[in-house]
């Protein structure tokens, strides 16, 4: 039962659960399949009041490729951890590596001491030590995961998956219920990744423009390109050169299956839990609904394929048909992908797709966006800020040729007088974005021109109301920050180590509206540790999806609206990994709610 | 097992914040939950729009308890035949427009006169799913008053405190978080890096005896600031080393691509000589790897060198090297066969096969020119002024 994850509702009324589970394989049985101590890949699944997690180390092995790999209760990913919403849990967590460890519980609100950020929240986990994490009862349901805030624990293999089971019924309902955890397997250490990245530009990228490629590149692009001292292909900065792409710790050739009874609705809660990979994911000749974002149900949304941005979660329910049906989750740059099968019995497999052509940044990624004349806004309309009307013309056809006929020698791609003045301008300021529109209905790089309906958030529409209606009384901008080529990246262009002590600050309960404004080509998921925010994406104000992690596509913005209520200090990241190691790390300090009365909101009895 | 079905009829017609509100009829057949509906019909009632008695005709598909709980109250209106064209908003005050979608309305005949306190901040006006629909002519659109305060900018109120994060001390003690405070702060940005490079290592087949060449550099420190050697020396086998110096610089970021050096070089060969060295270091526009240097050398005199490189990648692993160096000089140096202004020019070109990024075979071929007085000097040396290298080497880092 380790890795079919029925639900109860399954459990109690089929009769052909039996089957399934004797049909099992052996590693879906917790059995060995690289022999003596090494560790096992997939999962258990742990619940109840009291849980017991013990990190460790050893080999691990990936369709032939070795490598070393953190495991905490011996598997990769580590176990399931099943809790319930309205109920409080104890999770007593033993390091035995020899150097400090820890874990934090993405996207669980909780008090901010058990949160597991070492040197943020709490001292860590030292070698040898157990601590516990005293979480009272959970004010949430839904689909989270947990992983390692330690140096760079989690490209090791410490992560694992979270559900919590709602109070109430469910609004989703299926008859089967499925985690599909995705990650990357690599044999280099971490360190020896961060190190590259550091050193090589370009280090994993074997899709970059050549004498020799396809690409629909002019000679002229391509001179703009290098004038720009940036690359086209820039799309991950770790790529399929050195990573496997894991399902449930399973590289595409190990054959991952999740059956299903023809007829049945099938339900995958999926988590991007890798350290550096957006995956596009697909399962080619079926739509299939979203009907949860980041653990947060939202009103399903019939789409052929959304791309999932690191951290992030989806709930989607699917109804396959046919024998056996490919779940592809290629990385955003199509170097490799992760694969698994909706399968009617074991063993059926339905075709692979090859991987796509990978896609180039195009203008819109150097946050050039050109509103097309003809907008007559008359004379009287002076001084309305149109930049957050959401005029957005990006995806329309012109905007997203890569760079067609566009004389850009007169261009500064670095104007930092565009900058607001808390924004440090220096070495690891490289670009900023010229004209930053919001990006929220983008459906993320590569994905604008495929025939079919890709999701974007401003498909996102919160299932049930959201309970804080104010308007917010202010508003910040934060600045994403980088410089590729030093592989430098921060926020408003100071790196973690130059504001360790200067936090940014919310009252308590203030209701902030947040701009992230992105002066790079790369997509950023920006995770706020601790609370919910709301998606300024065009929903009803009460509607608003509720995300802990947000993309921000390159050269443009994102906007949410916080409800700052959770106390303490909290981590406040870019969810790449190496990206956050660079220094694009912050703490959110929110002030003590001290003997302020609990403040009633709409939807409140 | 088929309450989904209902929840995804009820949610799956165009949703509230899509709607367009241009017409007014509703549309019957849709499957909400109909006490919802109603609900609804009575709140677009009381905003003064006319809602046909029978909208919310009984759904087709009973929606369950579960689904019917969380069913969105617009998820069955249908708002887009409604029109407003001739609804007098002059009392809307206060209404919050906020998280509308207005892009396929018709704003022409609509009077806004007067809707103070309209919350347009956040209205999707985009046409982004619509290429085809011509943009929206605000140009006739009435928004003379409207107030369209943004949200102001601004710090934390005072009550958001001030100070470094610390709220963790207060649970675990000062003592106990401070170090993995530190830690945090070093690992997040604080790291330092070595690096050594051998740009050129190499076997250089020429006329009157083959030779060799080394060109290496290398970094320990941080993103701003470094300390940065090089070295670099050539000569004939069998004899003694021709020419051969050493580099240890200060290199402090000044801009995206460019490093500051300054520091010593030690000249291991010829007379003895020291200089003090300033240069700069970088990616220049076309991704030109450029290093220039300036020299002042313990006997006063002046010197410059320019170097350029250039990566051009024919496939993923074969890349094509243009190189070119320069040599200049304010002066006479008789000692060093130096003459003043240019002293030598180096043209090269190096094919090279990335087996690891790290580790590059080539071949290649370079020319050096003598010029001027250098000539001159070379002559008079009985060398060569012109020298035609074919190279075969290695480029490599960690």
């Amino acid at each position: 039962m380790s890795e079919l994850l029925v639900s109860r509702r399954r459990l109690l009324g089929s009769g052909a659960l039996g089957a399934g589970a004797l049909a099992l394989p052996a590693w879906a049985r917790g059995a060995d399949l690289h022999g003596g101590g090494s560790i096992r890949p997939g999962f258990d699944e742990v619940a109840g009041r009291d849980i017991a997690l013990t990190i460790g180390e050893g080999p691990r092995v990936v369709q032939g490729r070795r490598g070393h790999a953190i495991a905490v209760n011996g598997s990769v990913p580590g176990p399931l951890v099943r809790l319930q919403e309205g109920q409080p849990v104890r999770l007593a967590v033993t390091n035995t590596l020899d150097e400090d460890s820890s874990i934090h519980w993405h996207g669980l609100l909780l008090p901010f001491q058990f949160d597991g950020v070492p040197g943020v929240s709490f001292p860590g986990i030292k070698p040898g030590e157990t601590f516990v994490y005293d979480i009272p009862a959970l004010r949430q349901g839904g689909t989270y995961w947990w992983h390692s805030h330690s140096g760079l624990q989690e490209q090791a293999g410490h992560y694992g998956p979270i559900v919590v089971e709602p109070a109430g019924t469910d609004p989703v309902q299926a008859d089967r219920d499925y985690v599909l955890l995705l990650s990357e397997f690599t044999p280099l250490h971490p360190h020896t990744i961060m190190d590259k990245l550091k050193k090589g530009e370009g280090y994993f990228n074997y899709q970059q423009n050549t004498w020799a490629d396809d690409y629909p590149l002019s000679g002229e692009d391509r001179r703009m390109w290098a004038r720009m001292r940036m690359m086209a292909t820039d799309i991950l900065d770790v790529t399929g050169s050195t990573y496997t792409y894991l399902a449930n710790g399973r590289g595409p050739e190990e054959g991952l299956e999740f059956l299903f009874n023809p007829g049945e609705r099938v339900r995958l809660r999926i988590i991007n839990g890798s350290a550096m990979t957006f995956f596009n994911i697909r399962i080619p000749g079926v739509k299939f609904w979203v009907v949860g974002a980041d653990g947060q149900n939202v009103r399903p949304v019939e789409i052929e394929e959304f791309q999932i941005g690191t951290a992030e979660t989806y709930d989607i329910v699917v109804e396959p048909t046919g024998e056996a049906r490919t779940i592809v989750a290629e990385s955003m740059d199509r170097s490799g992908m992760a694969v698994a099968t909706l399968a009617s019995r074991p063993g059926v497999r339905a075709t692979v797709p090859p991987l796509r052509d990978p896609p180039l940044l195009t203008m819109a990624d150097m946050g050039m966006n050109h509103v097309p004349g003809g907008m007559d806004h008359g004379g009287d309309m002076e001084g309305m800020d149109h930049s957050a009307m959401g005029h957005d013309m990006s995806s329309q056809g012109a905007a997203a040729e890569p760079m067609a006929g566009m004389d850009m020698s007169g261009m500064n791609m670095r104007d930092t007088s565009k900058l607001p003045p808390d924004v440090k301008v220096g070495p690891g300021i490289d670009m900023v974005s010229m004209n930053p529109v919001d990006r929220m209905g983008d459906p993320g790089l590569g994905l604008d021109k495929v025939p079919h309906k890709v999701l974007t958030y401003k498909d996102l529409v919160a299932l049930a109301p959201n309970d804080d209606l104010r308007r917010p009384s202010r508003q910040m901008e934060i600045h994403l920050t980088g410089n590729m080529e030093r592989y430098m990246w921060s926020f408003d262009g100071k790196k973690f180590t130059a504001v360790s002590d200067d936090p940014i600050r919310f009252a308590y309960n203030e209701r902030v509206r947040v701009k992230l404004v992105n002066d790079t080509m790369m997509a950023h998921p920006i995770h706020l540790h601790g609370h919910f925010f709301e998606l300024v994406n065009g929903a009803p104000a009460d509607r608003q999806p509720q995300k802990h992690t947000v993309i921000v596509q390159p050269g443009g913005s994102a906007t949410f609206d916080l409800t700052a209520d959770e106390e303490g200090d909290w981590a406040f990241h870019c969810h790449l990994l190496y990206h956050m190691h660079s220094g694009m790390f912050q703490i959110v300090t929110v002030a003590p709610r001290g003997n302020q009365p609990d403040v009633k909101r709409v939807g409140e009895d | 097992m088929r309450l989904l079905v209902t929840m995804l009829l009820a949610s799956t017609a165009t949703p509230a914040f899509a709607q367009d509100h241009s017409g007014h009829a509703m549309a019957g057949g849709q499957t909400p939950a109909q006490t919802e509906c109603e609900e609804e019909a009575a709140r677009h009632r009381a905003m003064g729009h006319a809602v046909p008695e029978g909208s919310c005709a009984p759904a087709a598909q009973p929606a369950g308890p579960a689904a019917g709980g969380h069913a969105d109250a617009h998820s069955g209106v249908d708002h887009s035949q409604m029109d407003h064209s001739q609804m007098d908003n002059g009392e809307m005050q206060g209404m919050d427009h906020s998280t509308m979608d207005h892009s396929a309305m018709d704003h022409s005949k609509m009077d806004h006169s007067k809707m103070e306190g309209m919350d347009h901040s956040t209205m999707g006006h985009e046409n982004t799913q619509l290429p085809e629909q011509p943009p929206i002519g605000h140009g006739a659109m009435g928004h003379g008053a409207m107030d369209m305060t943004p949200i102001p900018d601004g710090p934390p109120p005072a009550s958001a405190g001030s100070g470094p994060p610390r709220a963790a001390d207060a649970i675990w003690g000062a003592d106990a978080m401070r170090a993995s405070r530190n830690a945090l702060r070093t690992e997040n940005g604080g790291m330092n890096v070595f690096w050594f490079q051998g740009d050129r290592a190499e076997y250089r087949a020429r006329e009157g005896g083959d030779g060799y060449l080394w060109d290496v550099q290398g970094y320990y420190g941080g993103d701003t600031d470094k300390f940065w050697f090089k070295s670099e020396g050539e000569g004939v086998f069998g004899e003694q080393v021709e020419s051969a110096e050493i580099q240890g610089l200060w290199s402090h970021a000044i801009g995206p691509w460019w490093d500051l050096q300054a520091g010593v070089r030690q000249d291991l060969t010829g007379p003895e000589r020291t200089h003090a060295v300033i240069g700069v270091q970088g990616l220049a526009p076309y991704t030109f790897e450029v290093d220039a240097a300036a020299f002042l050398s313990n006997k006063g005199d002046i010197t410059a060198s320019i170097e350029a490189e250039l990566d051009q990648r024919i496939t993923q692993r074969l890349l094509l090297q243009p190189r070119a160096e320069v040599s200049l000089s304010a002066q006479d140096i008789p000692e060093l066969g130096i003459g003043a202004g240019l002293d030598s020019v180096e043209l090269g070109l190096r094919l090279r096969y990335e087996i690891a990024r790290e580790f590059a075979p080539y071949i290649g071929v370079e020319q050096e020119w003598k010029v001027g007085q250098s000539a001159d000097y070379a002559h008079l040396a009985g060398e060569d002024p012109s020298m035609t290298n074919y190279v075969l080497g290695v480029r490599f880092w960690f």
